[in-house]
């Protein structure tokens, strides 16, 4: 057993996530876990947020009175520009997220399998509203980084031989990062794992993933400051 | 010079009938025709297709047609944020279909440049590529998607001259200026209306010979969704 503390929270998730970020990158941040990663891309980094609504160089939420209802995010929230942002229709920001020139992807998952497919729009029976850009973003973009957790409150895997909800993409996933670990997605198929959150054995991993795992040598430990 | 401008929504809507489909321009609440949904909604036009990327909320934008049942179909890529819209889809009165926002914006695009198809790899694999063509280009694969269809579009601008040429402001632009080309008629409605020659054409987004009728619009409400803001250190 681990205890909860030791498991990484959102933004234990989220600054793993960031140290992921190079320099000169054009970055799309889903909404949840991934915008959070916002706040912790590294002093020295400079980066362009991409927001699918038709915006390069999103900037933080604005000061108290200062909402401008014209400028918000995919997410719908208002926000501001940096220097250097600019504005282009729906069409251009998803013509430029298909043609790659979008350098990486950040977004969550409710499963992700050990071929590389995702679920992370709909659950059926519920209410469902939608997949709004991911399906886009999942079949284009060249580096692909999920923020998930590795297993829900019962203790059940969400990283599986094969998902059971419905697909936002196939063959898709390279990169997971979650409150227990960071690990690939190898092209043969199956989770290798890369290093473990602090605190948290690889034993509790290997309980925590239905899909195949891949271990080799040692598991070095997360470093999140 | 040709001139575009009629007197206001209700005039510039005077030929949508029952059963159209009507394209809408905005993103949530962002960039959307005020006018004409209100106008709409006063004509008591019914048996919609609406295509838009989002389906408004309770008691604004397309919200307010969906209040009056107006909507028979929506196609968007998110919907939800709305009590009526769940309740109507869940009863079976109002058929919804989901796709792609990128889709949903390039099918429009290819109806703005006169090409019948175009081809995306969003959805292959899931249950929006059932009963599509598959094909593989350079080793992946890609569904066939058609261009939209649709009777009119209705849009909003943030400056527009007499000949109908259109400037939009900020992430309000998003869908506008491509179901502005897509319509077969496009209302555009602006915040504010110049002469033509007062445009600077070089700033136009989307020129004239797109748009049919134009007009001032008025009391724009600008609801803001999520109101974030983050505190002065």
């Amino acid at each position: 057993m681990v205890k909860k503390n030791k498991m990484l929270d959102k933004n234990g998730i989220a600054k793993r996530i960031a140290k992921e970020i190079k320099d000169g990158y054009y970055v799309n941040l889903g909404i949840g876990i991934p915008t959070l990663v916002a706040n912790y891309i590294p002093n020295g980094i400079n980066v362009e947020l991409q927001s699918e609504n038709g915006l390069l160089g999103m900037g933080p939420f604005p000061f108290e009175g200062e909402e401008d209802p014209d400028l918000i995010n995919a997410g719908k929230q208002t926000i501001t520009t940096l220097p250097g942002s600019s504005i282009f229709d729906s069409a251009m920001s998803f013509g430029m997220i298909r043609a790659q020139k979008i350098d990486l992807t950040i977004l969550g998952a409710m499963e992700v399998s050990e071929n590389g497919d995702i679920a992370n729009w709909k659950i059926p029976g519920k209410m469902v509203k939608g997949m709004g850009g991911a399906m886009d973003l999942v079949a284009s973009a060249k580096n692909i980084i999920v923020a998930m957790q590795h297993i829900n409150k019962a203790g059940e895997s969400k990283l599986l031989p094969a998902c059971t909800l419905p697909l936002t993409g196939v063959k898709c996933i390279k990169k997971i990062v979650t409150e227990l670990a960071v690990l690939d997605v190898l092209p043969e198929g199956g989770f290798k794992l890369l290093e473990r959150a602090p605190g948290v054995s690889v034993d509790f991993i290997k309980q925590s993933t239905a899909g195949k795992l891949v271990i080799e040598g040692e598991i070095p430990e997360m470093l999140v400051d | 010079m040709i001139n575009k401008v009629v007197s206001n929504a209700d005039e510039a809507i005077k030929d949508i009938a029952n059963g159209h489909t009507l394209m809408l321009g905005g993103f949530g609440l962002c960039g959307i025709p005020e006018n004409c949904i209100a106008a709409l909604v006063k004509k008591g036009v019914k048996d919609l297709t609406c295509i838009s990327n989002n389906a408004g909320v309770d008691g604004f934008g397309i919200g307010l047609m969906l209040e009056t049942r107006q909507v028979k179909k929506m196609i968007s890529s998110y919907v939800g944020e709305n009590a009526e819209f769940e309740r109507q889809l869940l009863s079976g009165e109002l058929e919804v279909e989901l796709i792609p926002q990128g889709t949903l914006a390039t099918r429009c695009l290819a109806a703005g440049y006169g090409m019948p198809a175009i081809f995306t790899p969003a959805g292959v694999g899931t249950e929006v590529a059932e009963g599509k063509e598959t094909r593989n280009f350079s080793g992946k694969d890609y569904l066939m998607e058609y261009a939209f269809d649709a009777d009119f579009a209705l849009v909003k601008a943030w400056k527009g001259d007499t000949a109908g040429n259109l400037i939009f402001r900020s992430t309000s632009r998003n869908f506008n200026p491509i179901m502005a080309m897509a319509g077969k008629v496009t209302i555009a409605e602006v915040e504010e209306l110049v002469q033509a020659g007062e445009l600077d054409p070089d700033h136009i987004h989307t020129p004239g010979v797109y748009v049919h009728r134009i007009f001032q619009g008025e009391a724009y409400e600008k609801r803001i969704e999520q109101r974030t803001v983050r505190k002065k250190d």
